[in-house]
């Protein structure tokens, strides 16, 4: 008899059980999880892919070109004989261009974020800000015919020895393409500074400079030090502006009045030419790539690693 | 009652309001001088014939069709691919992912994407894409580097959208009996939509306007025919404004300008969408 009924248990139990298993909404959910899961990995396969790719390449460059005279020599030529493959020409193009667009884009970045945070009236404050946005949005080919079209003729009115090609136009561009972005992280670093301190400056009668230089600045140092780097990191990978305005001559120059090259520009000429895949040509792509990858890589972590350190808590 | 000392700071206090006033009109002058040299370049060239033309060795012949069609395939194939990876991601980060190393990795992941120079997709592209796959330099190759390009913005604005739907909905869904996925699917993705559609349609407008990838997948800066698959050749509309402007003749100049007005205008229509659906269908809760 008790046999009987444990027996019967048992048999509802594993109905239970099938009609669980069976049940169409479990599956179901079971296979929407992994379908996201799937999505949200591609993220990471794409970080994998840049690496491998760039790796790849690269490997196969470096086993034509030893890497210390990639790095020293001072001629990088390899579109022409005799080829050379020194990257700093190179670098120093992308440096020289990203330091002018820092000179242009910090400081007036900052104080249109002073004030936007400090001085502008609410109207005023909600009439730039959409316009700056649009400044952001503007594609960067429609910078880089600005660039050539009217910021380079004004600068060789001015200094009538600067080419048709030259790095001080590229960099007063790339500086209005990074400003809006220092603009807005600053702001936004500034904004989040809250009142209770300003008020206890102005108590101790600080005038309204002396609150946004001497508080609030220092206070949101960290995000405003942050979009710095970043701006930064943003400069050295652009590539329309310079190819266009910068011309395509790497040389090792400080003359803002010459014409560079710079990593992007160089990229973008070799992808333009006809070069045969597998070819020292086709190489040098993924080992400037490299080269570029790894140096915004690394300005990226610091402008992470500055937000994380400094980060004042309120 | 007042020494100098006190002249002089209120003195400094009034002259830096008027210095930051001017450094904030730089970026708007900017942009109206930049604007205003477009315009007045280009709307002379802009008619139908420009339009409707293929481009040529002649400016007066030159056209962007094959550029305007190519970006409606790009766009067209890039839309759905990223919508749905995008999508995916931000709703396993907000709604499946336990707290941990690996959802950590993706998400510190996703914001190092966001950094990552254009012109280095392009070169994934190429390698991935174009030489990896054999898909050879078509459309697909382009758009597919398109849709890594511009899956972190998405992926951000969704979660954004995703994390503002409020936990008391979730549970009420939940509490009448309805699966996780019924819950998201019929709660918080209809709640969460205009967010989602927002920051969708600025990825896309961002497609829309990036050079160096496709330049590096192998986008052609002559085309002459209207690409009728995506396993066909092709040029967008700032590749072929790239092309123009290379060249020192001033009437290609000018129809680069034209090409510009016609790219903008295209984006226009797009962010006004977006800002659009964001105000019909802003909800507060």
């Amino acid at each position: 008899m008790s046999r009987s009924i444990v027996g019967e248990k048992t048999k509802i139990m594993a109905d239970q059980k099938s009609i669980v298993v069976k049940s169409k909404p479990r599956n179901t959910e079971t296979v929407i999880r992994f379908l996201l899961l799937f999505c949200a990995a591609v993220s990471i396969l794409t970080t994998v892919g840049i690496v491998f790719v760039l790796l790849f390449e690269t490997i196969e460059f470096f086993k034509e070109v030893p890497l210390w005279s990639f790095l020293t020599d001072t001629k990088w030529t390899p579109l022409f004989i005799p080829k050379h493959f020194g990257i700093l020409p190179l670098l120093s193009g992308s440096f020289l261009i990203t330091l002018g667009a820092c000179l242009v884009a910090l400081p007036i970045g900052l104080m249109t974020a002073i004030y936007l945070s400090e001085y502008a009236p609410d109207r005023v404050r909600r009439t730039i800000k959409p316009i700056l946005e649009v400044l952001a949005g503007v594609p960067t080919i429609v910078y880089g015919y600005f660039a050539l079209t009217f910021v380079t003729p004004l600068i060789r009115d001015i200094f009538p020895e600067a080419g048709v090609f030259n790095a001080l136009s590229a960099s007063i561009v790339v500086g209005i393409l990074i400003l809006p972005m220092v603009a807005s992280l600053s702001e936004d670093a500034m904004v989040a500074v809250p009142r209770s301190l300003r008020d206890g400056a102005y108590a101790l009668g600080a005038t309204k400079l002396e609150v946004a230089t001497k508080v609030v600045v220092p206070a949101g140092l960290s995000g405003i030090i942050a979009s710095f780097v970043l701006a930064f990191s943003r400069a050295i990978g652009e590539t329309m502006i310079v190819t266009i305005a910068a011309g395509a001559t790497p040389k090792l120059t400080l003359n803002p009045l010459e014409s560079v090259q710079t990593m992007t520009a160089y990229i973008v000429q070799v992808s333009l030419g006809d070069i045969q895949f597998g070819s020292i040509e086709y190489k040098t792509i993924f080992a400037v790539g490299m080269t570029l990858f790894l140096i915004t890589l690394i300005i990226n972590v610091i402008a992470q690693w500055v937000t994380r350190r400094y980060k004042e808590e309120y | 009652m007042f020494g100098k000392q006190s002249v002089k700071r209120k003195f400094l206090d009034k002259s830096s309001k008027i210095i930051f006033f001017l450094a904030t009109m730089v970026g708007v002058v900017a942009l109206g001088t930049l604007l205003y040299r477009v315009f007045t370049d280009g709307i002379g060239w802009l008619d139908w014939q420009f339009l409707s033309s293929f481009p040529s060795r002649f400016p007066e012949k030159a056209g962007i069709l094959s550029a305007l069609t190519g970006s409606l395939w790009v766009i067209g194939l890039t839309a759905p691919v990223s919508f749905i990876l995008g999508l995916g991601t931000a709703l396993y980060l907000e709604e499946y992912a336990k707290k941990g190393w690996f959802t950590n990795l993706i998400q510190v992941n996703i914001n190092n994407l966001a950094g990552v120079p254009s012109i280095v997709f392009g070169i994934l592209g190429l390698g991935l894409f174009v030489q990896g796959m054999m898909l050879g330099q078509v459309i697909l190759a382009g758009a597919l580097t398109m849709s890594l390009l511009v899956l972190p913005i998405i992926v951000v604005a969704s979660q954004e959208a995703i994390k503002s739907v409020p936990q008391h909905l979730r549970n009420a869904s939940f509490a009448l009996g309805a699966t996780k996925w019924q819950t998201i699917s019929r709660v918080v993705l209809p709640s969460a939509f205009p967010g989602i559609l927002t920051g969708f349609i600025l990825a896309l407008s961002r497609a829309v306007g990036e050079t160096a990838p496709l330049v590096i997948v192998g986008a052609l800066t002559f085309v002459a025919f209207v690409p009728v698959n995506p396993f066909e050749s092709f040029t967008v509309l700032p590749i072929q404004i790239f092309s123009w402007t290379s060249r020192p003749q001033d009437d290609f100049r000018a129809i680069a300008a034209a090409g510009i007005i016609v790219l903008l205008i295209v984006l226009f229509i797009m962010n006004g969408t977006a800002v659009w659906l964001r105000n019909k269908f802003q909800k507060r809760f």
